[in-house]
């Protein structure tokens, strides 16, 4: 699909589990309007799915009263996602240029740390970019991602 | 939302005849799902189900809270020494389980009959 402008999509969400699958079904349409491959389109599905779940659990503390914003913005070269929540964000927030460890599979299996916090890594590893800003334009922070089309596509 | 995980639990065995145990997934595997995947696995005599195998052909719907689940269902199974394989990952999870690691303490094979044949 050829651009002449960005095109933007918004989606706002519940904080409650399971929803992120809409934000996960929408980004995935507009990824292969844009000519985006499967595989790319699976890596956007988890990074949103990863995004989405924090932004509930961490920002919003699944107050349901409280809803997740996801901006798809659509340009030739990328596709931009920005899940917004109403929390503080996080203390010393990764952002671009910050590398996020992988997480540690051996003391994941011998029980010394939990299981779970595989998220932020699988967000940054799967995406061309990713950010944690604190303080959006209504308050609140968001993780930005960017998934770019390559030439190849 | 609810959000479901369903599990069957199947006996099959291998080349020398000895016991497998299958865990087939279907649906979501997700933070809600722990009584699915840990619970049924706990509920299995830990003597009598030495080869384990995680089927994941019908599973629509994994994230990382799901991811996670695995990861402790290895890590007890570690401590009863059993064996636990997997299969029927799409290639994106088959990707997505090898960046986190878990392939250093379990194999993924594309069908069961490849999962199986490991146990011999």
């Amino acid at each position: 699909m050829l651009m002449t402008k960005a095109e933007s999509v918004e989606v706002k969400l519940p904080s409650v589990l399971g929803f992120e699958k809409v934000a996960m079904g929408t980004a995935a349409s507009a990824a292969r309007l844009m000519g985006f491959p499967e595989d790319r389109v699976e890596d956007l599905k988890t990074a949103i799915a990863e995004a989405c779940i924090n932004a509930m659990e961490h920002g919003n503390h699944f107050n349901d009263d409280l809803r997740i914003a996801v901006t798809l913005t659509l340009r030739d070269d990328a596709l931009e996602v920005l899940v917004a929540d109403k929390g503080p964000g996080m203390k010393n927030a990764p952002d671009s240029r910050t590398q996020i460890a992988p997480p540690d599979i051996d003391k994941k299996m011998h029980g010394e740390e939990p299981a779970r916090g595989l998220g932020m890594f699988l967000i940054q590893a799967l995406m061309d970019e990713a950010e944690w800003v604190v303080g959006g334009p209504e308050g609140g922070s968001y993780v930005r991602l960017v998934i770019r089309l390559k030439k190849e596509n | 939302m609810q959000t479901d995980t369903r599990v069957a639990v199947d006996q099959t065995t291998n080349s020398a005849g000895g016991a497998v145990t299958v865990l087939r997934f279907a649906g979501d595997i997700s933070s809600t799902s722990r009584d699915a995947v840990l619970g049924t696995y706990q509920g299995l005599a830990k003597d009598a189900h030495k080869r384990i195998l995680l089927d994941f052909t019908k599973v629509d719907y994994l994230n990382s809270s799901g991811i996670a689940l695995v990861i402790q269902l290895l890590l007890e199974a570690g401590r009863n020494e059993q064996r636990v394989q997997l299969f029927g990952l799409t290639p994106h999870f088959r990707k997505v389980f090898t960046m986190v690691g878990i392939t250093k303490y379990t194999e993924l094979f594309d069908d069961e009959g490849a999962a199986v044949a490991s146990f011999d």
